[in-house]
């Protein structure tokens, strides 16, 4: 018991890295499902429907899949770089998550006092742009070994954009450095926290307790932007825009190595996702008034008719698989959405953990509805929408906002 | 400390061999990668003594943006392996006494130094970086701007020099 507690500043990190892993990994893979069955219904297709209810198994079958197929070495790679790659692409994408703070709660397990989240560092947002500054390696390694020019050109593109775009990316943020007055992300979002006005507070609306607001929405307009063009999505995919480059960067990829690529890309969406939750939507506060106590029972209102549609939905199918699954899928849900109303204690606690979801999938859904509707960029309107437009508007929101604080000052 | 003095010479030794691999290496990819790898243990040292806001920077600046430059060039270039002169008898006479020299010189002057240097105060990482911050903006301020001069003056020259061809 003695060595348990001796070793908790390694052990209860551990746990929460397995089961943080475990949680995203599996987000990934129905980010997949979400992504497919959206743009199948924007595109009137139905997705993916045959293995499972609703395709709900699809993504098993495709990671049984990635598993099993063959994994053959292109010519004339360069092993190192070749090998390396994907691994520093998942790893950077899943080590950036470590420094996000999910919820409000601090608990001590065997006397060492943790929060909800991996790790929480002071400078946290450093932190996590250091590492997406190396996410770049991944992309661009991959492209340079495969020994293929697609491969190569997908590379490319993937450094230049990733350069262009960071400059806006971090300067976009800068704002909301000034006005919070620290580089800490838990810090930041209770500097958001203002009691009677809800989401008013946040930094996208920006009003302070006295009433007067300085909205950050430049600020989010360049950022979320110049994220979408970080993570490689629609409509800045052009690192792999499948009519030019066949498949970019990852052409010379199969199996897992290509699943990889494959969860780096889902990874950093929801890192980013969180992101703009925390930096400027209040992370895990509510936008309701803290005197509306009622809203409190939100994640129940949603939780028992999501629970009983999919209890119904279950008994329209005639496989016994989708009659047990969807059914059972339901009444957890319900059961979970009544149990929030029964215990109080329980519903408070997780509140914040709630809201906090609640926006990243907001913000992961957007992603999806904006792949299902933007066309691509061309390669040279990207290059100067970056550096002639985005740059100079953010660094306008910098000087803005410095003026504002000055004047807040005085 | 002993975990620290580990961490030390973990990441130390990282930065020597990645080093001593920068040079040997063939491929300039290969070079640039255990370039990156010695800026990031250069990172994790700095961090080890207390500089959070330095180490962060060091991966930002120097692991991200420039050698992300550095790659991107190799790659525009497709640099192929790189060729080899043969040892030359400037670097047999002059240069390996003079390597030898100055590493002796530097570690004579670590070994004595080493007692006299104040240890760094362990302190929170919003200090330091206020700290660092309001140093910067006072006392250093003339060092800091005629830095920052220079750097503008390196990117005109760049542009300039870019330029000239049309």
């Amino acid at each position: 018991m003695s060595l348990l507690t001796q070793y908790a500043f390694l052990i209860v990190p551990i746990v929460k890295i397995a089961i943080l892993v475990f949680i995203v990994l599996t987000v990934d893979a129905y980010l997949t499902w979400i992504e497919r069955k959206v743009v199948a219904h924007i595109q009137s297709r139905w997705g993916p429907h045959r293995v499972g209810p609703h395709g709900l198994l699809q993504p098993l079958a495709d990671g049984v899949k990635f598993i099993f197929k063959e994994d053959p070495l292109p010519a004339n790679v360069d092993k190192v770089a070749y090998f390396l790659a994907p691994f520093l692409a998942l790893m950077l994408a899943l080590t950036s998550l470590a420094v996000i703070p999910f919820g409000p709660q601090r608990f001590t397990v065997l006397g060492y006092q943790t929060g909800i989240g991996i790790a929480d560092v002071d400078i946290s947002l450093l932190v996590l742009f250091s590492i997406t500054a190396l996410a770049v390696y991944g992309v661009a390694l991959a492209g340079w070994a495969s020994n293929n020019k697609y491969s190569l050109l997908g590379g490319l593109r993937s450094s230049a954009q990733m350069i262009s775009y960071e400059l806006a990316l971090t300067l976009s943020v800068v704002g909301v450095l000034l006005v919070a007055g620290s580089f800490s992300l838990r810090e930041i979002i209770e500097h958001q926290a203002n009691g009677h006005l809800g989401l008013l507070g946040w930094n996208i609306f920006g009003f302070t307790k006295d009433g007067v607001g300085f909205t950050q929405i430049i600020g989010f307009f360049c950022f979320y932007i110049a994220a979408i063009a970080e993570t490689n999505r629609v409509p800045f995919d052009l690192p792999e825009a499948e009519s030019e480059l066949v498949a970019g960067f990852h052409t010379e990829y199969a199996s897992m190595k290509f699943a990889m690529f494959f969860i780096a890309e889902y990874t950093s969406m929801i890192t980013i996702s969180c992101l703009a939750t925390i930096l400027f939507f209040g992370g895990w506060l509510s936008p309701f008034p803290a005197s509306w106590t009622f809203t409190h029972y939100v994640p129940s209102l949603l939780l028992i008719p999501l629970g009983l549609w999919v209890i119904f939905d279950g008994m329209r199918y005639e496989t016994i698989f989708g009659r047990i699954v969807l059914p059972g899928v339901g009444t957890v849900l319900v059961a979970i959405g009544a149990g929030l109303i029964v215990f109080p204690v329980v519903n408070e606690a997780i509140q914040g953990v709630f809201w906090f979801l609640a926006k990243v999938f907001t913000f992961l859904f957007i992603y999806v509805w904006m792949r299902g509707t933007l066309p691509r960029f061309r390669y040279d309107q990207l290059m100067s929408f970056g550096w002639k437009f985005l740059l100079p508007v953010s660094i306008a929101n910098v000087v803005l906002t410095s003026a504002v604080v000055l004047w807040r000052m005085h | 400390m002993t975990g620290a003095l580990v961490i030390f010479f973990v990441l130390a030794a990282l930065a020597v061999v990645g080093s001593i691999s920068l040079i040997v290496q063939r491929e300039p990819i290969h070079s640039a990668l255990s370039l990156i790898v010695v800026m990031v243990a250069l990172a994790g040292l700095y961090l080890l003594m207390g500089a959070e806001f330095v180490a962060a920077v060091q991966i930002i600046v120097y692991g991200g943006a420039i050698m992300v430059l550095f790659v991107f060039v190799i790659m525009l270039l497709n640099a192929g392996e790189e060729e080899r002169t043969n040892f030359s008898k400037l670097a047999t006479f002059a240069g390996i006494p003079l390597a030898l020299a100055v590493t002796g010189f530097i570690a004579a002057a670590i070994a004595h130094s080493s007692a006299s240097l104040p240890a760094p105060e362990p302190s929170g990482a919003l200090t330091s970086t206020k700290t660092l911050s309001m140093l910067l903006f006072s006392d250093f301020v003339y060092p800091f701007e005629l830095t920052s001069f220079l750097i503008l003056v390196a990117i005109l020259g760049a542009i300039v020099l870019a330029q000239r061809e049309n």
